[in-house]
Formats: structure tokens, sequence, C-alpha cells
């Protein structure tokens, strides 16, 4: 995926900041942030990922019309599948004392940044993200495990490498057992 | 605020509790910021009947921001060089987790630290590694 401008703002940052519960001044005010090193409000180590709202096709998010998005509403998932002939839709199957899971999908397996610098209130970043390794291991909770990295370069207004995620998700076979 | 390498050695170790009975609500804040939907992290409904998880869970990249917290806590604002975990058991709505970073290697004014987190049971969720400038 790639972003073509995600500005870095001091409400974004401050929002962020909270839903991590991190009450540090630096992430909110600008007065405060202005006397410390950094001299301004500049973003969580982790902030870059919320580079996902600027992000026009993001799959995570429903889409304005709402269609489509997998979330519940009248039914527990919106989404229609295909019955499947001389079987139970997948809807109904899904309701059945959880006999019929429908596999685990995606989950984050890693995450790693290298900070050429850190954002700040005012930096407009552009991202490109290019796909990286992929292999396969068995897992002992959810089946076989399909692993696959992503790099993804952050940049700022005048080209310049502000920081480097690496990204690694994973496919796994079922729902990881939690017991 | 910033580490000085000079009265810090290898072993050293920085805690802190970063959540406390992690609350539903505030996978819902971290779905709002970040922008990421994924309806497993905040509807009940689709992840117990369709997931197949027995509730929500959070987004890994929020245990990996409530690590970051006692990270920067400890090394000070901006002085992050690099950061990253891997992401080794789920968290659940009602987890308390302690994150902890240990010194594991000192070079001029790198201070290079491992870096865990674990939950009320001993599990650790999330386990890697950082660099900082330290003065």
């Amino acid at each position: 995926m790639a972003v073509e401008k995600f500005p870095v703002e001091a409400s974004h940052i401050m929002m962020f900041a909270r839903s991590i519960g991190d009450g540090n001044k630096i992430y909110y005010d600008a007065d405060y942030a202005q006397g410390t090193e950094p001299g301004a409000i500049i973003a969580p180590p982790t902030f870059v990922q919320a580079s996902a709202q600027f992000n026009s096709n993001y799959g995570l998010r429903p889409r304005i019309d709402g269609k489509g998005w997998m979330g519940s509403g009248s039914k527990p998932s919106s989404v229609q599948r295909e019955p499947k002939p001389s079987s139970p839709s997948a809807e109904q199957a899904s309701d059945s004392k959880g006999s019929r899971r429908s596999g685990g999908g995606g989950l984050h397996a890693e995450q790693r940044y290298v900070y050429h610098r850190h954002p700040k209130v005012g930096d407009v970043l552009t991202s490109t993200t290019k796909p990286g390794n992929t292999w396969e291991r068995e897992g002992r909770r959810s089946g076989k495990l399909v692993f696959s990295e992503s790099v993804t370069e952050y940049r700022d207004q005048n080209g310049q490498l502000v920081v480097t995620a690496t990204s690694v998700g994973v496919r796994t076979e079922r729902p990881v057992d939690q017991s | 605020m910033a580490l000085r390498a000079s009265e810090i050695k290898v072993g050293d170790t920085h805690t802190e509790r970063v959540v406390e009975d992690l609350k539903r609500t505030q996978i819902v804040m971290y779905a709002g910021a970040s922008g990421d939907y994924n309806p497993v992290h905040t509807d009940e409904i689709f992840t117990t009947k369709v997931a197949g998880y027995p509730s929500v869970f959070a987004h890994g990249m929020l245990t990996m921001g409530l690590t970051g917290r006692m990270l920067t806590n400890f090394v000070g604002d901006g002085r992050l060089l690099e950061f990253g975990v891997r992401f080794t058991s789920q968290v659940f709505p009602g987890d308390t987790l302690d994150a902890t970073a240990t010194v594991s290697g000192i070079e001029g004014n790198v201070v290079a630290l491992d870096i865990s987190t674990v939950n009320q049971s001993g599990v650790v969720v999330a386990k890697g590694s950082a660099k900082a400038r330290a003065d």
C-alpha cells in the first residue's frame, strides 16, 4: 500500500497517544514540547501505523457506504457468502455452537521500526511499500502458518527518509487455540 | 530525561505496568486512532460467531504502542533509533501487561535493549529489541 499524503497532525497524535495510555505532554502540549530536546510535538514510536487513515484503499476500514464490510449488523457478519449446494450456509453453520470455524484469518506477527528521525507535527509523509520474504511453518496452536513480510518507507516533504517499517503478517490455518 | 551511557550497565532493567485490566473501550480508542477497524478487535459478535475466537482481542500494534510508552519513558523523547517486537501471544480484554526493557549492550552512546511484555499469567505477549541514543 502506498500513501501519497500523510499529514502529521497535532490532534491525531493526541488521540493516538491517548489510545495507548500515554500521557506524556510531548504528545499534546506544544508549549511544553518547545522546551524539550525535540523542540516540537513528536509522534509516539508506533504512530506511523496510523498512516492507514490516509490510505484511500485501506481494507480494514468500512467503506463510506458500509457495503461489503465483515462486521456484525443484523447478522453476525454482514458479508454475504455463497451457500454451497448440499451444505448448510456458512451463516447457519457458524451459529451451530461454534462447530464450524471460518479459519483464523490474518494476524500481525511482527513489527520493526528504524527511526532516521521522529516525525513531528507539520510533516507531510509519503509512504511506499515493497513485499519482502514469505515463509511457512507448522504452528502448534493454529495449524500451518504462512508468513509474509512487507517493508514500508516513510519519507518527508523533502524526500528524506524518516521511518523504515517492516511488518510481518501471518495467515493461520485455523483460529489460534487458546487452551 | 535521556539515559546517560556512563550511568547504566548491561543487565539494568526498567519495568512499567502499561495497562491494568484492559478495557474493550481502550481497544476501540486504538481502532479509531490507528484506523485499523478489523472487527476482531471491536465486534464481539463477529469475533465469537464468525472468526472463532473467545472474545475480541487487542491489536498487536496496541500492545506494541503500550510497550513503546515504557520504552520512551526509559530512554527519553525522540531518542529511539530502532524498535521491533514479535507478537507471541494474543492480548484480551481484562489482561494486565508489564513491559520491561533490559540493557543488553552499550556501544559509545548507543544503548541496546531487550524488550519483553508479559501478561498477568506470566505469558510473554511481545518480545523484541530496541536501540536508543544516550548521552
